[in-house]
């Protein structure tokens, strides 16, 4: 059984902060609680005070932002709304794609993408995703102020991320792709979680990739960018052996650890594949051959 | 605005009114077991991925093993024990029985309430979206087929009484 907790209800992003300050290490965020409340049912975390942030009415709404343009996806948004919003398919199709496919109904129902990316497992489908998409930041505010963070400043170590003990995430921003761009994700999931991950976006001007870029996740603490397989891909034109060798060079820079989702050298084969696919789908979706 | 370890809960289970004195770290699985009896939800895995302790909440489907009672407050639960309205079978219950779409039935609760969920937001559903919506549902004696059957003959079912 859980050890006994209070449950506060803030209103605004403040108000959850100054619980946080007042509470220190004995509180802690609460949204969908499909991760939190796993570990506190293991005896792993205990806390007296969760800060419910599903309270903060602020923090609920998917907004298309048309001067930059981008979407702002709130921390309380659920994994479910963003696989079924009409304005995530018409503007971001690939996060949709990535949220349909995330763990199992249940989970998307209740769990949300700001919750996924702060507890930081390392098998996140999303922390790949954010990783690699280009110009993605996570808003974090606290009676300090509010802050943008880069998703590589953010994701530290394993369930260790840069967000300070009295800020809470309050938006993702995916910044819209430019025409031109594909994006793809691919992953090999064995348990309710991915062995291994990929997300790549690529850039075509007239047959010729102008920008690459590809996160690996899932196979270490956190994703880490393949930039060598990158800088591989820029300036040459799209075709079977260059994603080959883009794809051997994202399984050179991986550093697997062995465990239940496969040994070190079933991951990097898995990343070889992986990449192979998602630079081809992505290309394909750049081209227009194949509409996500 | 703070609720103390012990505080009133007022829901709805199964479309009756239910208010109750229970504790914020009481999950919604022990609640409906414990609380009020209603055992025909299943625990299993006990960590979201075999969905035997389906219960739908305002019509969404949700783990009640990791999900605190405290989030049905002023919300509707249904149960397996309401799926029968006044004594015959929910026709996604008589599908399941129709197609053999069960043998021990301990994910039997699980499935149906996930099937309810699915029909309630799609009631045509071709195999693929069938597919993909009961993934988290585990069954380790049908090898699936006969569900997947039952979830195909309980939708045409329902959409034929509606049509």
């Amino acid at each position: 059984m859980l050890k006994p907790f209070v449950i506060h209800e803030p209103q605004t992003p403040h108000q959850a902060s100054e619980l946080l300050n007042e509470y220190g290490w004995d509180a802690t965020v609460y949204a969908g609680g499909t991760e939190l409340l796993l570990v506190m049912k293991e005896g792993l975390a205990s806390y007296s005070h969760l800060i419910n942030i599903k309270t903060i009415n602020e923090i609920h709404t998917i907004q298309l932002v048309e001067d930059d343009p981008t979407l702002r996806i709130g921390a309380g948004v659920t994994h479910r709304t963003i696989e079924t919003s009409p304005v995530i398919a018409a503007h971001a199709p690939l996060l949709a794609e990535m949220e349909r496919s995330l763990a199992n109904v249940r989970v998307r129902t209740m769990g949300t993408l700001a919750g996924n990316l702060c507890f930081a497992e390392p098998h996140s489908d999303p922390a790949t995703v954010c990783m690699a998409w280009p110009g993605a930041s996570f808003e974090l505010t606290s009676t300090d102020g509010i802050r943008q963070v880069l998703p590589d400043e953010f994701f530290i170590d394993l369930f260790m991320t840069a967000r300070q003990e009295n800020e809470i995430m309050t938006a993702i921003n995916f910044p819209l792709l430019p025409s031109g761009t594909g994006s793809a994700y691919r992953k090999f999931v064995l348990l309710e979680r991915p062995s291994a991950s990929v997300a790549a976006f690529v850039s075509v001007t007239s047959d010729m990739i102008t920008s690459a870029r590809l996160a690996v996740g899932s196979v270490g603490p956190v994703p880490y960018r393949a930039t060598t397989a990158e800088n591989l891909l820029v300036g040459e034109k799209p075709g079977e052996d260059l994603y080959r060798a883009a794809a051997e060079a994202a399984a050179s820079a991986a550093d697997p650890v062995n465990d239940l989702y496969g040994s070190v050298e079933y991951k990097r084969q898995l990343i070889r594949v992986l990449t192979r696919q998602a630079l081809q789908q992505a290309f394909e979706r750049a081209m227009g051959v194949e509409r996500l | 605005m703070n609720i103390q370890p012990t505080f009133k809960l007022t829901t709805t289970i199964n479309s009756i009114p239910v208010d109750a004195e229970i504790e914020t770290r009481t999950l919604l699985i022990d609640f409906l077991r414990e609380h009020l009896g209603l055992t025909g939800t299943k625990r299993s895995c006990d960590m979201q991925i075999c969905g035997s302790c389906t219960v739908l909440v305002d019509g969404k489907p949700v783990s009640s093993c990791t999900t605190l009672a405290y989030e049905v407050n002023d919300r509707e639960v249904l149960t397996i024990e309401g799926m029968a309205q006044n004594g015959e079978l929910h026709p996604i219950q008589q599908a399941f029985l129709d197609e053999y779409g069960l043998q021990c039935g301990y994910c039997t609760p699980g499935m149906v309430l996930a099937t309810a969920a699915l029909l309630n937001e799609n009631p045509r559903p071709d195999d693929t979206e069938i597919k993909s919506f009961l993934s988290g549902n585990l069954c380790r004696c049908t090898g699936y087929f006969p569900i997947l059957n039952a979830v195909r003959r309980a939708s045409e079912r329902i959409s034929k009484e509606e049509g």
